[in-house]
């Protein structure tokens, strides 16, 4: 009883996966089955064999995760395919394709926690995410989604193409094999797959599949050559902005930097005139230039004169850190998800205390936001990297009063999302252009400047921490958080209002498995200002600096090792494991001399992830000489990807860690391009090893986990070489590096 | 008025304003569009290409400045069919993630390469520091160029 008291008192956290659709329950629509989109070329809505071989369908978004070459593996794996006959794509936006794993992160048990109550309310969960018809692609859920629906749906195709096999051959299934994309008779002659493809499109599907037994994958488990990458090293890989059509025009948006602010009045008389320009658009918020060329659009808009109104927000950083100190009180309480004894009580009158800030932060993908749109013929179509294929639907009939069916959505591979992606501000100014030019095809591509200043940032946020340490642990820790809500701003920017708490708020500090026995999270909730977003690893991103850095301040204090320390009091094994696998890999308590090295540890989506940093100080600044990392991914289907992926959401987030911050003036956002807002660079990355383990009970995605410990190690490490305990990001304002 | 520009061995006439970055000239005229946008500023290095045999940011070459050049973008050093050495090492390694930035970053090694058939890891980090990749895939670039660098030594 006293448990679920404290479920009922905690109210499920909506997170971040609810920007896709309204939230409406019910169980009726999910009784029913969501029509094939395929049809009725297509199996089953992830498989379709046709005259040019066999396709299969990744419905989620390739941001560079490699994530549809793991969603093509588990089909091929079920329906023995070799893997050089697999070509993948991403599939339709449908509500067919919906991902369930996007919203478990939203139920208000830590992901540690595995009884029944917290494993029912999980699989509530997909209740509404069938019902949103949510295709979405976000919070490490493709993999966790993908892993029993890909699988059982290519043992189905298998099974469909078995009993087409059995009635053209008059065998019955049960002697029939298959191998290399083919079905394998009893004297060892084969039927190709293709051959079988129009009858098995009329077999009884069986509707609970076998699936292999993980003894008998023949390409789960190992590292596989993507499927994008002799693209991606050819230059032939097609990107949005790839796309050409007959006839195409070239467009770039200005829209007021002052976010979510409208367009007073302009002169765009000069760029008008400008050789090569077709007409200027008026789009929500600001002016779309449309060119023969995107350079001639790019130069058309400078020649504009606009007139923006003011921000509806704080106009500077300055004011905005005093609206999140401000945040710290009662009336602006937004959660209390773990309060674990007597933290009051447990907490001595010299405290140890310490406050952390963290800057807004720009997602700064390679690719800048690009949208194409093609309004003819009462029909459109449109092409855009994004995260969120069915909301792009939504939109677009919202703009053009098309019917859902009269509308066409591609999903092209992205440059870089990192949860920016999610957002349809570009997407919907594309089609707003296309609807000016109607019969035209145009690709609107922001410039890097507009990029940067009209990004859906990582919000500021602040902590204020408390602490007390006893025989050499943590005897009390109070971590206050104060954010703005990412799901309220993602919400508001579709219409929606999502109630109660958000979950991102404390995300990566409320979960963690230490076993503190005085241990609470407070969420504060900034009033909403200029606009937020998800961010790689959204609330992680933030509170692993916090809860990390503050874990080592206690270490210190205490006088133990701070990777002993963190030891003595997880006693959850998969996390103990990443932190004694980074340990053994770093070979830690040997470090080189003139350098230090920091650990932090971070469980978010699911995933322990522990890393260690070494840094050293050398004549040109502070340099970091190598990383280790190590995850639990539960199954790991792909080792390399899954390396990939970490070292990859490490490198993001040193780059936040040591130069990323947005500053404000005249509410505009004051960073423009790379060179005041970079990432780190080739000459300054360390090797990073990386060991994966599966000792986790559940299978996980990755992209995420890699970037939360990344800070608070090099951090940590910093304080380990010089005594400097840095608590406000990015690092670099305090400390040179090279 | 039209230039005249040579590109992967083909001159083609491009009827656009003189002062078109040769990045737009590549992409919105001729479509090549495997150097990509990034900055604008030579700040990322995605849109590197070789003129003459030397990387250089196509973003801040004027299309009047490339006539009479050898411009070699990604699509003339291999195919997928017929991959350059280089191009065959960031196979082998699996080195690009959202493979935005690979174009250039390719073009950039091909280029030290081809200075410097054996670079150090020093060296490496002197050659591709102007080159940006936000997905992380530095420890693999480094990786590769030293595979294709014992590729090409045969």
């Amino acid at each position: 009883m006293g448990r679920i008291r404290t479920i009922a008192r905690r109210t499920f956290l909506i997170g971040s996966a609810t920007i896709a659709g309204g939230v409406v329950f019910g169980t009726y629509a999910y009784k029913k089955p969501i029509p094939n989109p395929l049809k009725p070329s297509a199996i089953t809505p992830y498989v379709l064999i046709d005259g040019n071989g066999i396709t299969l369908i990744a419905p989620r978004a390739e941001m560079g995760q490699g994530v549809q070459t793991t969603l093509a593996a588990l089909l091929a794996e079920e329906m023995d395919l070799d893997w050089d006959q697999v070509r993948v794509m991403h599939g339709p936006a449908s509500r067919a394709y919906f991902n369930a794993a996007a919203l478990e992160e939203g139920v208000p048990f830590a992901p540690t926690d595995e009884s029944w109550l917290a494993e029912t309310a999980r699989g509530a969960m997909h209740i509404p995410a069938k019902f949103l018809g949510l295709q979405a692609t976000g919070g490490s859920s493709s993999i966790p989604d993908a892993f029993d629906k890909m699988r059982a749906a290519g043992a189905v195709a298998r099974a469909a193409l078995v009993d087409a096999a059995a009635r053209k051959t008059g065998l019955k299934a049960t002697e029939l094999k298959t191998a290399s994309g083919a079905v394998v008779l009893p004297d060892g002659s084969t039927i190709p797959y293709a051959d079988l493809a129009h009858d098995a499109a009329s077999s009884d599907l069986p509707k609970t599949p076998s699936l292999k037994p993980q003894s008998e994958w023949k390409l789960l488990g190992k590292s596989l050559p993507r499927t994008d990458m002799l693209g991606k090293v050819t230059g032939t890989a097609t990107f949005t902005a790839d796309i050409r059509f007959p006839g195409m025009l070239f467009a770039t948006a200005r829209t007021n930097p002052g976010l979510g602010a409208g367009l007073k009045s302009y002169d765009a008389a000069e760029a008008l005139a400008f050789p090569g320009v077709e007409r200027i658009v008026e789009i929500p918020g600001g002016l779309a230039v449309v060119a023969n060329s995107t350079w001639t659009a790019f130069k058309a808009a400078d020649l504009i004169a606009f007139d923006w109104d003011a921000a509806p927000y704080a106009a500077t950083t300055e004011e905005m850190r005093t609206q999140t100190a401000a945040a710290f009180s009662p009336d602006h309480q937004d959660s209390r998800q773990r309060d674990d004894g007597d933290v009051e009580a447990a907490l001595p009158a010299d405290v140890w205390a310490a406050e952390y800030t963290v800057p807004y932060l720009a997602h700064a993908t390679m690719e800048t936001m690009t949208a194409g749109a093609w309004l003819q013929d009462g029909r459109l179509r449109v092409w855009a990297g994004n995260q969120l294929p069915t909301q792009v639907l939504k939109e677009a009939t919202a703009i053009t009063g098309l019917d859902e069916a009269n509308i066409d959505v591609e999903t092209p591979v992205m440059g870089g999302g990192f949860g920016r992606r999610a957002e349809m501000d570009f997407i919907k100014q594309a089609i707003h252009v296309a609807k000016a030019m109607e019969g035209r095809p145009i690709l609107l591509t922001w410039t890097r400047e507009e990029d940067m200043t009209h990004d859906t940032f990582r919000p500021m946020a602040i902590a204020r921490i408390k602490g007390a340490v006893k025989g050499g642990k943590i005897s009390a820790i109070d971590l206050q958080l104060a954010a703005a809500s990412v799901v309220e701003s993602q919400a508001g920017r579709i219409g929606m209002s999502i109630p109660g708490p958000d979950a991102t708020i404390v995300q990566g500090a409320w979960e963690q498995p230490y076993t503190f026995p005085n241990y609470r999270t407070t969420g504060y909730r900034v009033p909403e200002g200029v606009q937020v977003g998800s961010w790689r690893s959204v609330g992680a991103s933030q509170n692993a600096f916090f809860h990390e850095s503050a874990v080592d301040e206690l270490a210190h204090l205490a006088g133990v090792d701070p990777l002993e320390f963190r030891l003595s009091q997880i006693d959850h094994i998969p996390s103990r494991k990443v932190l004694e696998a980074v340990a053994t890999a770093s070979n830690w308590g040997s470090t080189p001399p003139n350098r230090a090295r920091g650990v932090a540890f971070c469980l978010s989506f699911g995933v322990p992830a522990a890393q260690v940093i070494e840094v050293e100080n050398t004549p040109a600044g502070l340099r970091i000489t190598n990383a280790w990392a190590a995850v639990d991914v539960g199954i790991a289907l792909d080792p390399s990807i899954i390396e990939a992926q970490v070292q990859g959401g490490m490198v993001y987030g040193l780059s936040a860690a040591i130069s990323g911050e947005i500053t404000f003036a005249g509410g505009h956002a004051q960073q423009q391009n790379f060179p005041d807002y970079d990432g780190l660079r080739l000459p300054q990355c360390p090797p990073i090893s990386v060991t994966i383990l599966q000792n986790g009970s559940k299978i996980r995605g990755v992209g995420e986990p890699g970037t939360p410990p990344a800070a608070p190690a090099l951090a940590n490490a910093i304080f380990a070489l010089t005594g400097q305990r840095i608590r406000t990001l990015p690092l670099g304002k305090a400390i040179g590096f090279a | 008025m039209a230039f005249d520009v040579t590109v992967n061995g083909e001159t083609k006439a491009v009827d656009m304003p003189g002062d078109t970055p040769l990045l737009w000239v590549l992409r919105d005229g001729l479509h090549l569009t495997g150097t990509k946008y990034g900055c604008g500023v030579a700040a990322c290095g995605a849109c590197t290409v070789h003129l003459d045999g030397v990387a250089v940011r196509a973003c801040q070459i004027a299309l009047e400045d490339a006539v009479g050049a050898q411009i070699t973008t990604i699509e003339g050093i291999g195919t997928p069919e017929n991959l350059a050495p280089i191009q065959a090492a960031w196979l082998e390694h699996q080195v690009a993630q959202c493979g935005f930035c690979q174009s250039g970053q390719i073009m950039q090694a091909a280029s030290l390469l081809a200075e410097n058939p054996a670079p150090t890891d020093a060296e490496i980090d002197e050659a591709m520091g102007g080159n940006l990749c936000r997905c992380g895939t530095y420890p693999r670039i480094r990786a590769a160029v030293h595979t294709a660098a014992a590729k090409m030594k045969g």
